[in-house]
């Protein structure tokens, strides 16, 4: 909403200056989002008036003008515009006259001729085109025969006006208008408020005789009132009266569509005017629409409408979408003689459905939308119709034809003074809390403590105690609140161990070398899945509308959108990546959603190019499998999981089928990690990229035991080497598991410290070689009891394996 | 003899003097005073000598000896020192040559906030509560006082998935749940933070996904006073002990009396710049006493407990306190911009 500061001193009287008017408005609940000076830095301009106009002798389209600027003699100055003429007033730019962007004027020669100014536009005086009536949109502007030659422009022009944008939460709807504001601005300075008296003389004929009106559901529309007013004459509205709408954002058309919008900005009544004689019909009907009737409005498009949608009609076809827009067919025109004016309060969700439905929002719909003050229907009816008589030559029927009840049933909301304290934390006194009341206009009553307000129909946002407790607050002020300390019970508050647990994978992968990155939850329908290892049925969840392909779909992965981060930084010359992120995944079960996806949190990873290096030594190490691999190993033993976790071959969508390993936890898939697929890699130009995708969930919430000390051991231990020499696909963890398990309870690490594969090796066969330690915390080994063992391991891989010992 | 005895004295000093190593110095100590050495072949002819000479000559040439050894010593001492200097020398590096670096990420700059925001209120007794990010109408509107049709939800366009599930537009259903499961017995003390998406297109200042953190405290005597003693506190550990606030009267379906926050700006310290649109004051985060009917609908007597919410967004709070000018920069994860938060 914008507000002039000019036009709200008609019902306040305004003591502050605009800007001061700005802050107390936006501290007490408010925002004042600018306070904005009509005046763009505007100097010099004056009226004139133009005695004489010729054509230019060299240019086609300049005239010379003789202008009377109240300076004795006449001033000559060359206009370019198409509709200047002898005899208007005019805005001039005399010789050293500022226009916005502090544009000066000087005395000029113009194709031969003295120019001493400009005739100035709307425009070029700072206003915006769109707010500029339509016949002076490429002009000059031609101002009232009474303006006085040589006075200030910007006075007859309201530009020293300022403007207030107001930025109004849903639940202040009754400052969208005058008469709102001012009550709150009269509540701020503690000043009085003065409303518009209205009177108007009307012929013998009664509004009856012309017009019926019928409604057929209450519910949808409860009050519905017209009124005609015969003999207009259709011409521009009076200056003042386009001023106050040009600083309030809309554009004057005519008189009688400028009063319907005066009157909907000062009283915040949506009205609108049908052309009488273009009704064709003396009865109005308001209804719901049929399912596919179509109606023209007023910007002549063809609109279809729906059932949810509330129409005016003729008794036979819609006139209009109630609350939201007039058909063309009973359009104001210029001819316009008798006026048919509709004042109406609408259900708010019929005119919000219909408003939506065909993408048509207008001050008046949305007014509709928030609720209006259905008490002031007839009110604001009244002085349109005055305005109509005083600046269009109408002369008013009496009465109105209506129907439904006018008037909202009043009601009452009660609140306590201590409830009040209670609520603020305050100690604010009965007699401040009257004050408040008084001030904001609230009619109550007080018994012993307890306050009954009458609430004002302008204001149904007030329906329970709370919400008169906020207005005792913002009237008295939040910044006179104490600062107090919640007095509850001293609790200790902490992590849960999923929350430390991700605290801990953060902190460990950044000890790890990775940046952690957060990614869009939402992707494209394709790349919602793949790399995945989920062996059940899944459906990828849409969302209904989605602004873009590319962000349409819920992310079962989080790897499509870590190769995204990798390309960025690739394309900007930045080759070596590490970066991880946690997130959720939504993992859908049904083929049509009836429960909520299931959200597992996901750690994933994704490493390429140069993984560390020391330059000027020439040490470079890059990122492989097996780099990924031990940044995966450290974590699971930071989180107490290492001897749980095993790894095998795998094969996942996406990625290299000989470089791929699934990260089981007690023999359950809880991921994988791996290289990416060179086609895939190729597809997506990316270097060899290598990632890993867990179930975060499923790690952290693995129970584990408490840890308990082992003591060291005060004996030596004997270690033995043994090389073996087995088949080329032999996998070493499926050795190193033998070894474990043959091994015996003396055996306490295997390590495997030797691979060859070689011209110096038998054909399809690699050696492998493992140390091997034994103690016993409790004595010192003999040498027969560790060769015991030893031997043992040997002949289960020799039996298992068909691995042989290299000598 | 004795004449002899002082010319090898003088002898072996001199080459003691001249040795250019440790072994040749041991070399001259084994010439001298080895059994096979000249003093030694010396003393052997000392039974020549009347009863009288013996002993005088006996303590000279102990007294030569003495005086070569003492001369070995320090020419020893003078070489180790000369040697172990010779080797540092040898071993001296460059130590204005970069060293080899440790690895080391970085956390996103918005987990850096919202683990800030987490540590400040576990110290005040706060638990973490988190939900879905898909949540149904229920626990994202209805529960919040927003029911079908109500205006305010234009404020926030949605992602609809059905008509009855959605991707949450704010932490607050965690909030509803929480309460829930409280089945009306307080209190209730925790932090929400977490992703939400709302229907806007991204550029500099908008994002479809964005992080928030919402409080909620419901008691037994909550009070907006106590509002205010929170907020100031998290104000001034966020911003800076000098910081001041100011509470503006506001609007949001599940708190009444709705409050707005402003932070006396940190960059001009009240006195109007770009980052405070010239206000002096800088809007940080919405709040405000729980709606009865959103007390009730969870299950607890809005006649005897009370509470207070509020709610805010890491990016914007990241964004001014690091000079941040566009929000894509958080989702984009470049690594030039992630580097620059290692030591937040
Ligand atoms: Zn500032």
């Amino acid at each position: 909403m914008l507000l002039s500061y000019n036009w709200l001193k008609d019902y306040v009287n305004v003591t502050v200056s605009p800007s001061e008017l700005g802050d107390k408005i936006t501290k007490s609940g408010i925002e004042v989002e600018i306070v904005e000076n009509l005046n763009k830095g505007v100097s010099g301009v004056i009226v004139g008036h133009v005695k004489e106009c010729v054509q230019h002798p060299n240019a086609d389209k300049l005239r010379v003008c003789q202008v009377d600027i109240g300076a004795g003699e006449l001033s000559q100055i060359v206009c370019g515009a198409p509709n200047v003429a002898a005899g208007q007033k005019v805005a001039v730019a005399a010789p050293g006259a500022v226009l916005p962007g502090n544009f000066k004027i000087k005395k000029a020669k113009l194709r031969g001729e003295e120019s001493n100014g400009m005739i100035c536009s709307l425009q070029e005086l700072g206003v915006e085109t769109k707010l500029v009536p339509k016949e002076y949109q490429s002009g000059i502007f031609v101002m009232p025969s009474d303006a006085v030659p040589g006075s200030d422009a910007l006075e007859y022009l309201n530009l020293h006006d300022h403007v207030l944008e107001l930025g109004l939460t849903p639940n202040r709807a009754d400052c969208l208008n005058m008469i709102g504001i001012a009550y709150e601005v009269a509540a701020i300075l503690q000043e009085d408020i003065k409303i518009p008296e209205v009177s108007y003389t009307v012929s013998e004929k009664s509004a009856a005789d012309f017009v019926s009106v019928n409604i057929e559901s209450k519910e949808d529309n409860p009050y519905y009132a017209a009124y005609v007013i015969e003999n207009v004459t259709v011409a521009p509205s009076p200056l003042w009266m386009q001023n106050r709408l040009m600083a309030a954002g809309i554009r004057p058309i005519n008189n009688v569509v400028d009063i319907t919008n005066y009157v909907l900005l000062e009283y915040g009544q949506p009205l609108h005017a049908f052309d009488y004689d273009r009704f064709d019909s003396k009865e109005v009907l308001i209804r719901r629409a049929h399912e596919g009737e179509t109606i023209k409005t007023l910007d002549e498009q063809t609109r279809t409408l729906k059932d949810t949608h509330l129409v005016i009609t003729n008794g036979t076809v819609p006139v209009a979408v109630a609350g939201v827009m007039g058909g063309a067919d009973s359009e104001v025109q210029d001819d316009t003689k008798t006026i048919l004016l509709e004042a109406a309060y609408f259900d708010g969700k019929r005119v919000r459905a219909a408003s939506k439905d065909l993408g048509l929002r207008s001050e008046a719909s949305s007014r509709y939308e928030k609720g209006i003050d259905r008490n002031r229907v007839v009110q604001a009816a009244e002085r349109a119709v005055a305005l109509m008589s005083q600046y269009a030559g109408g002369t008013p029927a009496g009465g109105k034809a209506e129907a439904g009840e006018k008037t909202a049933p009043l009601y009452h909301v009660s609140v306590t003074l201590e409830r009040i304290n209670k609520l603020l934390g305050t100690a604010i006194t009965t007699e401040e809390t009257c004050k408040i009341f008084s001030r904001l206009g609230f009619e109550y009553e007080e018994n012993g403590g307890t306050f009954t307000v009458t609430v004002p129909s302008r204001r149904p946002d007030i329906t329970i105690d709370a919400d008169l407790v906020e207005e005792v607050g913002r009237i008295y002020g939040y910044d006179r609140i104490p600062t107090t300390f919640l007095m509850s019970e001293a609790r200790p508050g902490g992590l849960t161990p999923l929350q430390s647990g991700r605290r801990k994978i953060r902190a460990y992968m950044e000890g790890a070398g990775l940046y952690q990155a957060i990614t869009y939850s939402l992707t494209t329908l394709e790349k919602s899945t793949g790399f995945s290892m989920n062996k059940e049925e899944v459906y990828p969840v849409s969302v209904a509308h989605p602004m873009s392909e590319e962000r349409s779909t819920l992310r079962m992965t989080l790897i499509p959108q870590l190769l995204e981060v990798i390309q960025y930084n690739q394309n900007r010359n930045m080759t070596d990546v590490a970066v991880y992120e946690t997130g959720s995944v939504y993992i859908n079960k049904q083929e049509s959603l009836t429960v909520l996806p299931e959200e597992k949190l996901f750690l994933s990873g994704a490493m390429t190019g140069v993984y560390q290096e020391h330059l000027w030594q020439g040490e470079k190490k890059k990122t492989d499998f097996y780099l990924v691999k031990g940044i995966l190993e450290g974590l699971f033993e930071e989180l107490g999981l290492e001897s749980r976790i095993t790894y095998e071959q795998e094969t996942v969508d996406g990625m290299h089928p000989g470089r791929t390993a699934a990260v089981k936890l007690d023999g359950i898939v809880i991921g994988f990690v791996g290289q990416i697929h060179p086609a895939v890699q190729k597809e997506r130009d990316l270097a060899e990229t290598f990632v890993f995708e867990l179930n975060a969930t499923a790690l952290l919430t693995a129970e584990t035991e408490q840890m308990v000390y082992q003591s060291l051991p005060r004996y030596p231990s004997i270690t033995r080497d043994i090389a073996l020499l087995v088949d080329e696909k032999m996998p070493a963890g499926d050795l190193y598991t033998v070894i474990q398990e043959s091994g015996g309870a003396l055996l306490k690490e295997v390590t495997l410290f030797d691979l060859y594969q070689g011209d110096r090796m038998e054909e399809g066969k690699k050696s492998l070689a493992f140390s091997l330690k034994f103690f016993d915390p409790e004595r010192t080994l003999t040498d027969e009891e560790v060769t015991k063992s030893y031997e043992r391991v040997l002949k289960s891989l020799e039996e298992r394996f068909g691995a042989e010992l290299r000598k | 003899m004795k004449d002899r005895l002082e010319a090898l004295k003088v002898e072996a000093l001199e080459k003691i003097s001249a040795a250019a190593d440790l072994k040749e110095l041991q070399n001259i100590k084994v010439a001298y005073l080895g059994k096979k050495g000249p003093i030694t072949e010396v003393l052997k002819g000392m039974g020549k000598l009347s009863a009288e000479e013996r002993p005088v000559v006996g303590a000279f040439a102990n007294e030569v000896r003495d005086g070569i050894q003492q001369g070995l010593d320090a020419k020893s001492t003078q070489l180790e020192e000369a040697e172990i200097s010779k080797r540092l020398a040898e071993e001296t590096i460059d130590v204005s040559l970069p060293g080899r670096p440790a690895k080391k990420g970085s956390a996103h700059p918005l987990t850096s906030v919202v683990e800030e925001i987490e540590d400040l209120f576990l110290s005040m007794g706060f638990t973490i509560a988190e939900g879905p990010e898909v949540e149904t109408d229920f626990y994202n509107f209805e529960a919040l006082n927003l029911p079908k049709d109500h205006p305010a939800r234009d404020m926030q366009d949605s992602f609809f998935i059905t008509e009855e599930f959605l991707l949450r537009t704010q932490t607050s259903p965690v909030q509803a749940r929480t309460m829930e499961k409280h089945e009306g017995q307080g209190p209730v003390k925790i932090i929400s933070p977490g992703k939400v998406y709302r229907r806007d297109n991204d550029d500099a200042t908008h994002s479809h996904q964005f992080m928030q953190i919402e409080g909620l405290v419901v008691d037994k005597n909550v009070r907006l006073s106590d509002l205010k003693g929170v907020l100031e506190t998290f104000a001034k550990k966020m911003f800076g002990e000098e910081r001041k606030i100011r509470l503006r009267p506001s609007f949001f379906p599940f708190t009444e009396p709705s409050v707005e926050m402003d932070i006396s700006c940190f960059k001009c310290s009240g006195k109007g710049c770009s980052i405070c649109k010239h206000t002096g004051w800088i809007e940080i985060l919405g709040a405000g006493m729980v709606h009865p009917n959103v007390l009730e609908m969870a299950g607890f007597d809005s006649k005897e407990y009370t509470g207070f919410a509020f709610g805010m967004g890491p990016e914007r709070i990241a964004m001014l306190k690091y000079g941040i000018d566009d929000i894509r920069h958080f989702y984009a994860n470049d690594i030039r911009f992630l580097k620059q938060f290692r030591n937040v």
